[in-house]
């Protein structure tokens, strides 16, 4: 150790603080692998249950070996290069699809003190960092210079970006009643029991928000973007291998963050539902783990959406509700009944 | 030399750096995403200034919704690169000449002894400038706020009239209509009684055959 702090001189601080932070990081890195790992397992459990088939259950006991199989597979597989496509731009495509599904988690709190930068803006921060993510998608469909790849692109652009502001507005809505945009705050404001959190008085936003995440992360129904059967896989037609692996860690790693965002912002986070059961991170956990569901559920139930209407929904009917909210929530605020909302 | 300057010269370097290559770039898509990158670094710079909501709000605005529209639009439009190029060398006293009007007037800025910022002050680690500045927005500075956005709401509208115009080869189906749709619009249950029963073929008729 002293070495190399003389090493590093008056750096030394910093370097520490590099390297512990790093440390962090990967603690929170790995475990979201396997568990977007794990939930493509569930997916494939779960929607097989549902249709009344019995899923992957050949690697394995129960088939618990098969993601560990597909990763093994798409690692060994050949990335190919489109002859035509734009080499440098083919590759950065992924690396920004999942560069902001990871750098989102950053500032999303595990416990009242589990948290890597308990920052102030921690709200605005995910709004930031989800909003980014669509470049990926941008990217990579159009450095595929394919047609099909493109048309993904474009739909994706369009939805993520009608759906972003039907989901900030959400937010808004949170940060009313908490009166602030630490995510730490945020569930403590929910604090005593079930009747607390915020899906009660903002239950319409509630809803607005789960089924836009839904949208933002481009899964079924609203998974136009990749549209199998018109534009056979959308914007990552053209990947193979691990750099279409990456396309799809980032999707259920996307698809893990907003059930996390859902259930710190609407659903009282790691605090439990009754006042006399401890808080723990596990309820956080079976949280998340009821809204991930949800998502496979969505994706079993419904066929999915036209275009247009997609576009409807965005724009006008949730957008509506989310404003119209707001103003309600707003107004209650100014009269006796204000304690209902905070 | 301190931690964070490294950190704002490495930045300042790829703000200079993503800045130049978005006007000297070819592809009209790598210019934007160019400018993207350099939005990212300015938005970092600002992070070191401590003002973290302008450096969030710039992400989430510029880059998260502006510039993705703007990436939408050129990259459908097909751009002869060629053509683009033409007259630049008429056109360049000219862009010289108001380049170097803004280095003047910059220069002029910077210099001025009366508009150089205060000593940064220290803040506390609990400050928070989203706060203070939303408070300052919607008091002291309400009413210019609020025109600024009933500005942002007429051009927003005047952009819709001026697209919005009525098709009659347009075979669009509007969704609203189609959602109402009962099952008694599409559906009808007609009553068909059974008729008398026909009588058993005679395995005799079917061997004549």
């Amino acid at each position: 150790m002293q070495f190399f702090a003389d090493l590093f001189g008056s750096y030394w601080p910093e370097v520490q603080l590099v390297s512990w932070t790093l440390v962090k990081i990967v603690a929170i890195v790995l475990p979201l692998m396997v568990c977007v790992a794990y939930l493509t397992y569930f997916e494939r459990k779960v929607i097989g249950y549902m249709q009344v088939r019995i899923g992957p259950n050949r690697v394995g006991p129960f088939g618990l070996l098969q993601p560990v199989a597909d990763a093994l597979k798409l690692l060994f597989k050949e990335i190919i290069l489109p002859t035509a496509s734009n080499k440098v731009l083919f590759f950065i495509g992924p690396i920004l699809t999942i560069a902001p599904a990871f750098a989102a988690w950053a500032v999303i709190p595990f416990d009242a003190t589990l948290v890597l930068a308990n920052i102030d803006a921690g709200l605005l921060y995910i709004l930031a960092m989800t909003s980014v993510a669509v470049y990926g998608v941008i990217i990579a469909g159009w450095a595929s210079n394919s047609k099909y790849a493109f048309l993904g692109s474009l739909r994706s652009a369009a939805q993520i970006v009608s759906y972003e502001i039907a989901m900030g507005f959400t937010l808004v809505g949170v940060l009313m009643c908490a009166n602030s945009l630490n995510l730490g705050k945020i569930v403590m404001g929910q604090e005593g029991g079930f009747w607390h959190w915020y899906f009660i008085p903002l239950f319409p936003l509630f809803i607005v928000y789960f089924i836009s995440a839904v949208a933002e992360t481009n899964r079924a129904p609203f998974d136009v973007a990749e549209g199998e059967s018109e534009i056979v896989a959308g914007f990552h037609v053209e990947y193979s291998g691990m750099a279409f692996a990456v396309f799809f860690l980032a999707e259920y790693a996307n698809m893990i963050l907003v059930s996390m965002l859902a259930a710190l912002m609407f659903l009282g986070g790691w605090l439990s539902p009754v006042p006399f059961l401890p808080d723990s991170v596990l309820w956080l956990l079976a949280k998340v783990a009821f809204l991930l569901f949800l998502f496979l559920w969505f994706r079993a139930t419904f066929p999915r959406y036209r275009y247009d209407q997609i576009m409807r929904l965005g724009w006008k009917v949730f957008i509506p509700i989310t404003l119209v909210w707001i103003v309600v929530v707003a107004a209650m605020m100014q009269t006796q009944w204000a304690y209902l909302f905070h | 030399m301190v931690f964070t300057d490294i950190v704002f010269y490495v930045l300042a370097a790829i703000l200079l750096f993503s800045g130049i290559r978005v006007i000297t770039t070819r592809n009209p898509v790598h210019a934007a995403l160019f400018l993207v990158l350099s939005f990212f670094t300015a938005a970092g710079i600002w992070l070191l200034l401590e003002a973290e909501f302008l450096a969030i709000a710039l992400i989430l605005v510029y880059v998260g919704a502006v510039m993705v529209l703007f990436l939408f639009v050129v990259m459908m439009l097909d751009i002869n690169l060629d053509k683009l190029r033409e007259g630049f060398w008429e056109y360049l006293p000219m862009a010289g000449f108001i380049g170097l009007l803004m280095v003047v007037e910059m220069t002029l800025v910077l210099a001025d002894k009366n508009l150089q910022p205060s000593q940064a002050v220290e803040l506390p680690a609990n400050y928070s400038n989203t706060a203070a500045l939303g408070k300052v927005l919607y008091t002291d500075y309400l009413l210019p706020f609020e025109l600024a956005a009933v500005v942002l709401l007429v051009a927003m509208i005047a952009a819709i009239v001026l697209t919005l115009r009525e098709r009659k080869d347009n075979k669009s189906m509007n969704p609203s209509e189609q959602v109402k749709v009962k099952r008694n619009d599409r559906l009808r249950i007609v009553s068909m009684p059974a008729e008398v029963e026909p009588p058993a073929p005679t395995p005799v008729a079917e061997e004549k055959k």
